[in-house]
């Protein structure tokens, strides 16, 4: 079984990242390298798909943290999608819920970001 | 069913994995739902992350002993390591909703151990060790919390 991987694809006006197996103290710094290249290439508009993410602890959350605010001040969005009840139940705990936007799946956030780069 | 049972891991995120088999296979032994061995898991790892991280401050070459103790009526988890000590009256109650706002990472682990588990204990054992005391019942009272 391999550990934790993240495929990245490009949409029209986003990125998608899709999680797959655990992301844990010791997988958290490959995300964090993911975010780190997404930032230097100016994409800001990023979907989470936690679809095949079988499990997260606080160290896997703290990835999200530490990219949130600048990817928001460069008015762009980390939107998470498709979790596992299990998933979610610890975003829940953390209340991440209240900050970040958590959309059943990749379509509905997808469709966000393009009615807000309609807004301009 | 043994009442004890004890895994010693060397200071490692990439051991993290075990760790959580290894308690989760325990907790299913006991008889707890599986989202109570999902929360039981997540709370050793976030406890051995810590030790890993501040005790140990990511040296590999140290030991972490997770033994898991099955009493009557609840299932208990030691965490010991031979590190910095934790002093966890240093640590501020956690307002979570500012400490979120404010992009803050730390504490989240602690927060969450107590979240999910019925008690959090932090004991000095001597011999420099530290234990942390992770509880949970079987079928928690709600006045024992």
């Amino acid at each position: 079984m391999s550990e934790f991987k993240v495929n990245h694809r490009d949409g029209e006006g986003f990125s998608v990242l899709e999680l797959k197996g655990y992301l844990d103290a010791h997988t958290a710094p490959d995300l964090e390298t993911t975010f780190q290249k997404l930032l230097t290439d100016k994409k800001f508009n990023i979907i989470v798909n936690c679809k095949d993410l079988t499990y997260i602890s606080s160290a896997g959350l703290g990835v999200f943290m530490a990219y949130i605010e600048d990817v928001r001040k460069n008015r762009g969005d980390i939107k998470l999608t498709n979790m596992s009840p299990k998933v979610y139940n610890v975003f829940d705990l953390l209340g991440f819920p209240v900050l970040y936007e958590i959309y059943k799946d990749e379509q509905e956030a997808a469709t966000k970001f393009r009615q807000q780069m309609k807004k301009g | 069913m043994a009442k004890s049972a004890t895994k010693t891991i060397p200071s490692k995120t990439g051991k993290l994995l075990e760790v959580r088999e290894f308690v989760a296979s325990e907790a299913r032994d006991f008889g707890f739902s599986d989202e109570d061995i999902s929360k039981i898991a997540l709370a050793v790892d976030e406890a051995c992350t810590n030790i890993i991280r501040h005790a140990y401050q990511n040296n590999p070459d140290h030991e972490i002993a997770i033994t898991v103790e099955k009493k009557k009526d609840r299932f208990e988890v030691s965490i010991v390591d031979e590190g910095r000590r934790f002093d966890p009256s240093m640590l501020k109650p956690l307002n979570l909703k500012e400490h979120l706002t404010r992009y803050r990472r730390g504490g989240l682990g602690v927060y969450l151990m107590k979240t999910l588990m019925d008690k959090v204990e932090y004991n000095s054992l001597g011999d420099k060790r530290n234990e942390v005391r992770l509880t949970k019942y079987l079928h928690p009272v709600r006045s024992r919390r």
